[in-house]
């Protein structure tokens, strides 16, 4: 469990963390909280010739509400988003995702940026970037890009980033009163990847569900919208959405679980999820009255 | 956590003044665990010490055909690159068979693999560098040519004619196999109002230590010395075999074993990998360390249970259980594991099964197979899981099919309390069990009336919540019987010398050993009470071949019962003797006199005479102040072996409360109890954590742990993310309640406790997922562990 030699560089800045990827090319890897990157360096599954360490970057650290939208810094680790007022208040999804993404060892040194840019299918936060319609920031030799969640994800660890590039944050639109979120995973054990789980949005339109967005994570090579799970339940019908998942979804086999079965907990998730935003309609209903 | 009841027990023979046995004493050494002060192998570094890691076989069968180890000897750091025949010239190889496991067969192992790797994961090369990084840099410069072989994966198929043989030498890939028959089967199930009959599938799993395997070798020429620093159960039993296959006399070789960190039957074997770097040191002339990395562990580390047993049991209308019949299948990778064989726990499945029940009626087989996997051998309470979770969930299928309560059909056919001696029909010798006392106070405890209620209530209200049981036998305390007769220099005695030191503290130095189990505190404890010290009097010296009487080390449960007898012994020796110096310093009789707290009294009161550290002080400093004739002896060494019966068994009852999830298919456990009868309890915490901790083995076992492999022999899960252990979350709040039947085969009366937790606890927690989903009309889940997706193909779901 060593691994195989590399060379370290720290960058002191997001420019010089570009100049050492233009620098170095191929063979280099940035390094974030390295809650993925170590161990795979550490099994030898990959062998970078230069680590580009991004930890002294202050700048890309922090949380903010900008412009209306909750600004979270790439090198910000998954504690203080856990412990973040602005997330708690504005993006409640995150707060409510954080807790089920590994454990405290992990939450303390893991970063958001990394875990968006590493984009394993079956980790909590792409989805709630997706279920959110978040967008993320990317520097690169010609400034800095805004990517929609909705075509950041490319395939089994491939996004939007290109290999020249820094992702330098996350903006999630923010909360607003008719904002409904739900989030469930089944993960065999507390603070492992899910077998499947569900991030789920909408906004509340009386007593029923508009602009529902529904990001999958566990089943597939990204985190997946079920679309037509998505259209019909904001025509109300749970069911419906439910049956819509067999044409939404096609989860592979993996070590914890069948296809079949994280497709069956797929539906699972659904209803619940579903409920819990129900059940956040009818609560912020008697909000409003008391 | 709750804070365990320190209460001592009724008065006994153990009832010195002070005495320490049945109290919850902190473990003497906490403090270093606590402070990072400890020393594990790990810790260990020696002038010119090298590091080596093995280059391990990728295919689960493969013939070696040339190994190019050119390109790594010039790597940075590079010491040597050593192959099998290498190595072949300063280490015999081994064969894991023992002469009482009748007809038991297996191959020459050797310690680096010589022509062929018969399974992937076996070490084929060594790279010894200066530091671990670089011995694996070199690693990935060697080139292996390999020709791809069969490979022999499935059980089931194993012993079929067009299945290739592993070791042709051997004719078939039968390891070993036993059959029993006993009493009237085919009779009795004829005889039966209900026959049922199902198979159970346990998984592959393995005992996952908190510290990796790890040793550091050292050949002194100068000397002509090997000095082993090493994390096993049993240095000892290292050192004769480090000596028999380096072509040494075994007084040349020094096993040292300081603080290990966690071991639960992992390491009391011989592994190549340990016996190359032994051999490496040898053939090197300087220290070589290694130390298994996580990954390595999982594919070389032993492996345990994996078993299918077909079974039945037939029952009458009244709950008289009629007979068991099992026919039990385990596949052990490619060697028979030395020296205590891999037919160890197949033989104990065919032991335990039905031991419990007084019934007659019994029939067994169990095969052994080869196969190209990883090696199994024995982990934590050896076959009795296998054999608890075998019996349990056929007494509660033959319940359910005459609609009775499976407490019920316990009671009408569990050895009644008073029927002892008894014999098993497995020929199994019980001296004094309490199955019956036990179970009345589980049921107790539990308020296992309320529960029945509360589970009738809540299914109404499609909340699905089980109650399971498992009665169990454990196998304590072995005598010569385990392995001693058949031929392994294992030793079933252990020592204890005790030593006076000049200002009246105490040394005791034993044969067993510390594997964070706290077989520390039990000895201060013995020897404290059994001399009569204050317990921070008494310092405990552990592990080190050189400095402790021979013995076995700690394995079957034997530390506190066999190690804490002799340390009692030998406590009770030194009072004689100190009493003796005493009383002729005082001019007075040794029989009228005790210590108590450290001081000399008068027998009966605490009227002090003498302190200890001035007996100490005359006898080492002013023995011509002594009469003449009079030599006072302030070191003695006492034996125990168990001699009336082969083994102690202990007993008890687990029961599982849990709720199933039936959309999702998980499995809530709520809550776990277990009352166990381990005799004496020496201390009470020591032994609640052991029972709880086992448990949680136990449940890991059943819903989480599994070595996956794919057909092709290749382990799929072998890390921390995917092999599941059990974490404290997914652990229930556990209850311990003891009943106390001491063994009269020790003064001191204690059997082990530390396998009954992992014995019965996958049982009962089938039995409960079973109990929970009956009014499903869910098929019996048997099949371990118990995943979600298991779960919901038994409702039809996926």
């Amino acid at each position: 469990m060593k691994p195989a030699p590399f060379a370290y560089a720290k960058a002191r800045s997001v420019e010089d963390a570009l100049r050492l990827l233009r620098e170095h090319g191929e063979g280099a890897r940035l390094l974030a909280g390295g809650q993925s990157l170590i161990a795979t360096l550490n099994m030898r599954l990959s062998s970078p010739a230069i680590l580009i360490d991004l930890n002294e970057i202050a700048a890309l650290s922090g949380i903010a509400l900008r412009d209306g939208d909750v600004v979270i810094g790439a090198m910000t680790r998954h504690a203080e988003v856990q412990q973040s007022d602005i997330v708690a208040s504005h993006a409640p999804l995150v707060a409510a995702a954080m807790p089920h993404v590994g454990h405290a060892a992990i939450r303390n040194r893991g970063t958001i940026g990394g875990s968006i840019a590493f984009a394993d299918p079956a980790a909590e936060l792409p989805a709630c970037l997706l279920a959110l319609g978040g967008r993320v920031e990317i520097a690169g030799a010609t400034g800095t890009r805004m990517v929609a969640a909705d075509d950041y994800f490319r395939g089994l660890y491939e996004t939007a980033v290109g290999a020249d590039e820094v992702l330098t944050a996350i903006r999630l639109p923010a909360a607003t009163p008719a904002s409904r979120f739900g989030f469930l995973e089944f993960p065999r054990r507390h603070g492992d990847y899910a077998m499947a789980g569900l991030a789920a949005t909408a906004r509340a339109d009386g007593a029923s569900l508009k602009d529902v967005r529904l990001a999958y994570f566990g089943v597939g090579m990204t985190p997946v919208r079920a679309r037509k799970a998505e259209a019909a339940l904001a025509g109300g019908d749970v069911e419906a959405a439910v049956t819509a998942l067999v044409s939404d979804l096609d989860p592979p086999d993996d070590i914890q679980a069948s296809g079949a079965v994280k497709r069956h907990l797929a539906g699972v998730l659904l209803r619940r999820v579903t409920a819990q935003m129900d059940a956040r309609i009818e609560s912020a209903h008697d909000g409003g009255k008391a | 956590m709750k804070i365990v009841a320190d209460t001592p027990s009724p008065l006994t023979a153990l009832d010195r003044p002070n005495s320490y046995i049945g109290r919850a004493v902190p473990r003497p050494n906490l403090g270093r665990l606590t402070q990072g002060r400890a020393q594990f192998v790990s810790d260990v570094t020696l002038p010119r010490m090298a590091h080596v890691a093995y280059l391990r076989s990728p295919h689960a069968h493969a013939r070696i055909v040339a190994i190019g180890k050119s390109k790594a000897e010039h790597a940075k750091g590079v010491i040597a690159v050593v192959t099998g025949a290498d190595l072949a010239k300063v280490i015999t190889p081994w064969v894991g068979v023992l002469s009482h496991l009748k007809g038991i067969k297996s191959a020459p192992q050797h310690a680096i693999a010589v022509e062929r790797a018969c399974w992937a994961g076996e070490a084929v090369c060594a790279v010894v560098a200066r530091t671990r990084a670089e011995a694996e840099d070199a690693c990935e410069l060697i080139d292996v040519a390999y020709e791809e072989l069969p490979a022999v994966t499935d059980p089931e198929t194993a012993l079929d004619p067009q299945t290739p043989v592993i070791h042709p030498e051997l004719g078939d890939n039968l390891t070993f196999e036993r059959t029993l028959d006993a009493g009237e089967v085919d009779k009795a199930l004829a005889s039966s109002d209900a026959v049922i009959e199902t198979t159970f599938l346990f998984g592959r799993h393995t005992g996952v230590c908190n510290e990796p395997r790890a040793v550091v070798a050292d050949w002194n020429a100068g000397e002509e010395r090997l000095t082993v620093y090493h994390g096993t159960q049993a240095p000892h039993m290292m050192m004769n075999l480090f000596a028999k296959h380096l072509d040494l006399e075994e007084h040349q070789v020094r096993v040292v074993t300081r603080d290990v960190g966690g071991s639960f039957g992992i390491k009391v074997h011989t592994y190549a990998d340990e016996m190359a770097t032994v051999a490496l040191s040898k053939l090197l002339r300087r220290p070589v360390k290694f130390v298994a990395d996580r990954i390595e562990s999982f594919v070389s580390d032993i492996h345990a249970r994996d078993h299918r047993v077909h079974a039945k049991i037939g029952v009458k209308k009244d709950g008289t259980i009629t007979a068991f019949v099992i026919d039990d299948l385990t596949g052990i990778g490619p060697y028979s594991v030395y020296p205590r064989t891999s037919g160890i726990e197949a033989n104990q499945v065919v032991n335990l099964t039905g031991g419990p029940y007084a019934c007659p009626n019994y029939r067994a087989r169990a095969r052994v197979v080869f196969q190209n996997k990883n090696v199994m051998c024995q982990y934590r309470a050896v076959g009795h899981p296998i054999a608890t979770a075998v019996t349990e969930g056929l007494v509660d299928l033959a319940a359910n099919a005459i609609a009775m309560d499976p407490l019920d059909i316990r009671r009408k056919n569990l050895y009644p309390d008073d029927a002892y001696p008894a014999t098993a029909a497995s020929g199994l010798r019980f001296e004094k069990l309490s199955h019956h006392a036990s179970l009345e106070k589980i049921a107790d405890m539990m308020d296992y009336k309320a529960l029945r209620a509360e589970q009738e209530r809540l299914r109404k209200r499609g909340i699905y919540r089980g109650i399971g049981f498992a009665s169990f036998i454990e196998v304590t305390n072995p005598s010569a019987a385990f392995y001693g007769v058949g031929g392994a220099r294992i030793s079933s005695q252990d020592g204890a010398t005790v030593r006076l030191d000049a200002t009246g503290a105490v040394f005791i130095h034993s044969g067993v050993t510390e594997q964070g189990q706290g077989a520390e505190a039990v000895l201060a404890q013995c020897v404290a009470s059994a001399f009569g010290v204050p317990i921070e009097r008494v310092r405990v010296v552990t592990g080190d071949t050189d400095n402790v009487p021979y013995g076995g080390g700690t394995w079957a449960s034997r530390a506190a019962g066999i190690g804490g007898e002799a340390a009692w012994q030998a406590g009770k020796a030194l009072r004689q003797n100190v009493l003796a110096a005493a009383a002729s310093i005082l001019q007075a009789q040794a029989d009228a006199l005790d210590i108590v707290g450290g001081i000399v009294v008068d027998k009966g009161t605490t009227r002090e005479r003498i302190t200890l550290d001035e007996v100490a002080r005359i006898c080492y400093f002013r023995p011509d102040t002594l009469p003449p004739g009079f030599q006072a002896e302030l070191m003695v060494t006492r034996h125990y072996v168990p001699r009336a019966w082969p083994f102690a068994f202990t007993n008890g009852i687990q029961a599982s409360h849990l709720e199933v999830d039936t959309e999702t298919g998980f499995i809530t456990l709520l809550r776990h109890w277990c009352v166990e009868d381990c005799g004496t309890v020496i201390n009470p915490q020591l032994v609640d954590e052991q029972i709880r901790g086992g448990i949680v083995q136990g449940l890991g076992a059943a819903l989480f742990e599994h070595c996956l492999y794919d057909e092709r022999g290749q382990m799929l899960n072998g890390n921390m993310a995917d092999y599941l252990v059990p974490m404290a979350v997914e652990m229930p709040d556990m209850e311990v309640g003891h009943v106390v039947s001491p063994t009269a085969d020790s003064e001191l009366g204690a059997k082990g406790a530390g396998e009954a937790g992992t014995a019965g606890a996958p049982a009962c927690v089938m039995n409960a997922i079973n109990d929970a989903l009956r009014p499903l009309g869910a098929k019996p889940l048997t099949e371990m562990p118990f995943t979600p997706g298991r779960v919901l193909a038994a409702l039809g779901r996926v």
